[in-house]
């Protein structure tokens, strides 16, 4: 990725955006330059709400709805996109500026083959006929590695995987040659081995085409193999700047310092329960189906009170499916859960409130998990009056008392909504909700995956801590291999509904591993620039895919 | 595709025990009428003799359910009995009425809805515009009239003060096309006032519920033209509920223009409905109420075989 001997690309002047609230507009990018050459690739770091997203498709001269672009100057090949009127701003757009969404499989239209959809561009702006525009996509689909590139482009988007789509979103952006392409956080939704096939992807066609591109992650450790400077934001303002490898080595302010260093938290591993203790949870060969088709065969694990078992695997691997075993929501075909030495009924309606109360839920989404129209208080108050039968001043002293333990002040967050919260607050709503049952175990589904990486660190913190004075046991779900270092006791695998490999977690992050274990630990990006090239030469160019799409 | 055939197998058995349902209603509550029809022919001066003699000529001292299997097994062959009104055949009568009947539905629903489809692919366009709010007031005050106020209106203006089309359509059997068409026209539009408001609002609405979608974001960012982009992109995906909207009003076309027919004297099921039942003609009252409950089944069923239709998952399974 060489840049010196290009000219300036985009150059953006002091960028500033609003964003409406009501009836008020207010400023949410505050005077943003940014300079991109020909060729080069510029990473966009930071956390929800640094504006990253937006500066990014400021770049098309683009505002979402409720965003407006109030000041400032951006220049794309000597063009002002602030001032250009919207057909040749249109003309632009997809043509020599291109974008590639967060989540390819809600961003292909899903009525039509992937591969109308990949020719439209090309027809629309008079690039290239359908037959020429049909065969490039072929060309690109083979360039990518997808598989069957012949036919591949014929199907609707929900007949392909995650990480297939996500490449064929890049051929798609691709078809007209743009000169800049903006990457939105093109990997965030897929699983770490799936990852690095569409990095590959990525970075061998922006090399191929030396196309200019703006990437935005929130993972360091990914832009780390992708950009050659990064950028780093804050709510809108810019941190610093610097080339990749100076930014990494010696971070200069004080924000990116802290960035850098919450891969580093990692709380010491508990010794194994003793072997004539009775587990709080016990899966004992639970195989179970959705209707027809079977998604479990014969899981068993055992989780202590005070320990935290983390199950790790793909989507699909059916980590979240053991939690509805475990819950009663769904009723395994065969095996059995036992709570305390005793078995569970298998479904929820025959289990009683106290047995209910044991086991309780945190889930990945706070935002939808929380009722909207209900007051923190409220939320709260439910499980403690159902389980516990408690009223009145006892209601709302337990409640203040809970809030306390999640860190957040009773007497301002007790009357808010959901909405007037941030995600990682939402989050601790969920986990007050989930300790006010006073439960013995507490099943944390993805609990972090949705939050910024210094909010997820204070999350695990925060259940570290409520473990150490509760004595819960925790079943922790999770795909992310930094999350189950820092907390985990014991490690789960999963890979298609079977336990691929289980025990204490110092064993497991040592070799020598499972085959799939190992694929998994080495496909975690690394914050080393080099990293990825290198896991290529490792691994050989021609099956780093197979794993992903198998 | 042999997911796609046992759902739509599933959906015609559905349709079948409905319509079924409906049949085993309609005789029912005719039975649970005071009197019979015997009674009511003869008039109260009638011996009993008589009375049971006729009974027996019409079949009605036979139980109930095996009246009400040969009734339908004669309607299942087009036969519906006899009117008591003029000793006709029911099917005889029926027919042309039903024919004039799906005539003007048909007319009605050729205008209504391309022009709804239009008024709200415009209206979702041009949102919060003055012309989406024009569209949105004119087509609601439309709906909110009364279809017969709407037919007098009409009348007044298209007939009377500006003499273009006839006020009464009394249609001849022998009417060429065009000059049906003509004198069809009037009840037509007034159908069409009142159920467009409907179907454009839905339109309207289930485009602009998908234009958040992260897919017209990216084919907007790909630059594609507004219109292509709710077209192409919304419009496909909003299909299914707009489906079930056009046949819900498309079944009112049928079973509810007995006010409009009464209005313009159009010699349609309605009208034929109307007179029936204030002859006490049940023959003719059953089979008119088969008849609209069929139609209605028939349009839910083709709703809900063409929302299938539009959703990709079900039309390509993986």
């Amino acid at each position: 990725m060489q840049n010196s001997k290009h000219g300036v690309l985009l150059n953006i002047r002091d960028l500033r955006i609003e964003g409406r609230s009501g009836e008020d507009w207010t400023e949410i990018v505050h005077g943003v330059d940014l300079t991109l050459r020909r060729g080069e690739v510029m990473g966009l770091i930071g956390e929800s709400g640094a504006g990253k997203s937006t500066i990014g498709l400021a770049a098309m001269g683009y505002a979402r709805d409720g965003c407006r672009i109030s000041g400032g100057k951006i220049e794309f090949d000597g063009m002002d996109l602030t001032t250009t009127p919207q057909d040749d701003l249109r003309a632009l757009r997809g043509s020599r500026i291109a974008y590639v969404a967060q989540s390819a499989a809600a961003s292909f239209n899903p009525s039509h083959r992937l591969i109308d959809q990949h020719t439209e561009g090309p027809m629309l702006h008079g690039i290239s006929s359908r037959e020429e525009s049909e065969k490039d996509a072929i060309e690109l689909y083979r360039r990518l590695r997808l598989p069957n590139p012949d036919e591949i482009g014929f199907r609707y988007p929900h007949q392909v995987s995650g990480g297939q789509l996500q490449r064929a979103m890049t051929a798609m952006v691709m078809s007209c040659r743009p000169d800049l392409i903006i990457f939105d956080e093109p990997t965030t939704a897929l699983d770490v081995t799936t990852q690095i096939e569409v990095l590959a992807s990525i970075r061998d066609i922006v090399d191929q085409f030396d196309t200019a591109a703006l990437y935005i992650t929130h993972d360091l450790a990914v832009v780390a193999q992708m950009a050659d400077r990064i950028k780093v934001l804050l709510k809108g303002d810019e941190v610093e700047e610097a080339e990749t490898r100076e930014m990494l080595e010696s971070p200069k302010q004080d924000y990116t310092k802290s960035l850098w260093a919450v891969r580093s938290f990692e709380r010491p591993q508990k010794p194994p329960a003793p072997a004539d203790a009775v587990p709080v949870v016990s899966v004992k060969n639970i195989s179970a189906a959705y209707g027809e088709t079977p998604v479990l065969f014969d899981v068993s694990f055992d989780i202590h009170a005070g320990r935290t078992v983390a199950v790790v695997g793909e989507s699909g691997s059916g980590k979240s499916t053991a939690a509805r075993c475990i819950t009663g929501l769904l009723p395994p075909s065969s095996g059995e859960v036992m709570f305390d030495g005793e078995v569970l009924p298998a479904d929820f309606r025959n289990r009683n409130r106290e047995q209910l109360r044991q086991a309780q839920m945190i889930y990945q989404m706070a935002d939808t998990a929380l009722n909207p129209k209900k007051r923190i208080g409220e939320i709260i108050s439910r499980p403690v009056q159902f389980y516990l039968g408690l009223k009145g001043a006892a209601l709302k002293q337990r409640v203040d008392q809970l809030l306390d333990q999640i860190e957040l002040e009773p007497s301002q967050y007790y009357h808010r909504y959901p909405s007037e919260l941030s995600g990682g607050q939402k989050q601790r709503i969920g986990i007050a909700r989930a300790l006010a049952a006073e439960p013995k175990f507490i099943i944390c589904d993805e609990v972090t995956s949705a939050l910024d990486q210094l909010v997820a660190e204070g999350i695990l913190k925060l259940l570290d801590r409520l473990q150490e004075e509760l004595n819960l046991a925790y079943m922790f779900i999770t795909h992310d291999l930094a999350t189950v270092r820092s907390i985990a006791d014991e490690v789960v695998v999963m890979r298609q509904g079977k336990v691929v490999e289980a025990g204490p977690k110092d064993v497991m992050f040592k070799p020598p591993h499972h085959p799939y274990t190992d694929l998994l630990l080495s496909s975690v990006p690394e914050m080393d620039p080099d990293w990825l090239t290198n896991l290529l030469e490792e691994r050989g160019a021609d099956n780093i895919g197979e794993a992903a799409d198998v | 595709m042999n997911g796609l055939a046992m759902l739509m197998a599933k959906r015609i058995g559905l349709g079948l025990i409905t319509l079924f349902a409906v049949s085993v209603i309609i005789f029912a509550a005719l039975e649970l009428m005071p009197g019979d029809l015997a009674e009511q022919v003869l008039g109260q001066s009638a011996t009993p003799e008589t009375v049971a003699q006729f009974r027996k000529e019409l079949g009605l001292d036979k139980a109930p359910h095996i009246r009400y299997f040969d009734w339908l097994g004669g309607a299942l062959q087009g036969d519906f009995g006899v009117s008591l009104a003029n000793k006709r055949s029911v099917a005889d009568q029926l027919a042309p009425r039903f024919a004039n009947t799906l005539f003007l539905a048909a007319l009605a629903a050729a205008i209504s809805v391309p022009l709804a489809l239009t008024l709200g692919v415009l209206a979702a366009l041009y949102r919060n515009s003055i012309f989406d709010r024009v569209a949105n007031v004119s087509t609601l005050t439309s709906i909110s009239s009364p279809e017969f106020f709407l037919g007098y209106v009409l009348i007044l203006f298209l007939a009377v003060k500006n003499p273009i089309f006839p006020s009464i359509s009394n249609i001849s059997p022998n009417a060429d096309f065009m000059e049906q068409l003509y004198r069809t026209m009037l009840p037509a539009i007034t159908l069409t006032l009142v159920v467009t408001a409907h179907m454009m609002r839905m339109t309207r609405a289930a485009i602009i519920n998908l234009l958040a979608s992260p897919y017209i974001e990216m084919a907007r960012l790909k630059g594609v033209p507004r219109w292509r982009v709710i077209v192409r992109h919304a419009l496909v995906n909003a299909l299914a509920p707009i489906i079930n909207v056009v046949a819900l009003n498309l079944a009112y076309l049928i079973t509810g223009v007995v006010l409009v027919e009464v209005v313009f004297v159009y010699p349609g099921v309605g009208q034929l409905l109307v007179d029936s039942v204030s002859k006490r003609d049940l023959p003719v009252v059953q089979a008119c109420c088969l008849i609209f409950a069929a139609t209605y089944v028939l349009l839910n069923l083709l709703a809900d075989v063409g929302s299938i239709l539009s959703n990709p998952r079900l039309r390509h399974p993986r």
